[in-house]
């Protein structure tokens, strides 16, 4: 006879409460980089350098910059959360963790608000 | 609490130096300066949002033999998380766990990534 609840057998999230969704989420951004990541390079070969019209034609190209970033962020995201995890103990692990998790959100919504900026051309 | 007298695990001086670990720590460190390289990424597309005037100040740092320097590294950790992070995604279907595929499998990530490496060095500062 199994002791977990009726909810708690259907939902499969054990103690941890959140299953496996980080490290599948993790597998999933970690695919999609692959075809991603190398797709930019080879953007960024076709780029003169630094040529500020060619820059802003590729960002505001709005699939470009938004797959990429949302991606490469999340991506980003969990993995540092794991190194944070398996390296930083007590207090200090928790408030790196939040801090992280901040900056993360802080750097997405900077992209996006950045991103829209130039291609709805206010910039 | 007495839990800071407890004996630690075995100091990392204690291992033999291996290729499997040498690389998998290598993933890591690759994967957090990439995170580095992700936040200057936004700087690049922030610069870009503030006008052609607050560009030039971020190219002109990018352009100078340091931040060169800089983007030059970034490739090369680029290339090694790719790589190495197809070497893991094997492993996550369960493929490739024998002592002598991991080794060679680590010595093909090596190979790639810095034959990937070259070449992209190359394009960005010979041809």
């Amino acid at each position: 006879m199994s002791l977990k609840s009726p909810l708690g057998r259907v939902l499969g999230l054990g103690s941890a409460k959140s299953g496996t969704e980080h490290w599948w989420s993790q597998r999933l951004t970690a695919i999609a980089m692959v075809p991603l990541s190398l797709w930019f390079v080879v953007q960024m070969f076709g780029m003169s350098s630094f040529d500020y019209n060619a820059a802003r034609a590729f960002v505001a190209a709005p699939v470009n910059a938004i797959l990429l970033l949302f991606t490469l962020l999340y991506n980003s995201m969990l993995g540092t959360q794991v190194v944070v995890e398996d390296y930083v103990r007590g207090a200090r692990k928790v408030v790196m963790l939040v801090v992280l998790r901040f900056a993360y959100i802080a750097l997405g919504v900077a992209a996006i608000f950045s991103i829209l900026k130039i291609s709805l051309g206010t910039a | 609490m007495t839990t800071k007298t407890r004996p630690l695990s075995p100091h990392l001086s204690a291992y033999k130096f291996r290729i499997t670990s040498a690389l998998s720590i290598l993933h890591r460190l690759t994967g957090v300066a990439l995170s580095l390289g992700a936040v200057l990424l936004i700087g690049w597309i922030l610069a870009i949002a503030s006008g052609e005037t607050a560009y030039q100040h971020f190219a002109g740092f990018a352009g100078s033999w340091f931040g060169q320097l800089i983007i030059a590294g970034f490739v090369f950790g680029f290339y090694y998380h790719l790589c190495n992070g197809i070497r893991h995604l094997f492993w996550d279907a369960g493929k490739g766990f024998e002592m002598s595929t991991a080794r060679a499998s680590g010595g093909a990530v090596v190979g790639a990534s810095i034959g990937l490496t070259i070449v992209t060095w190359a394009f960005m500062f010979v041809l």
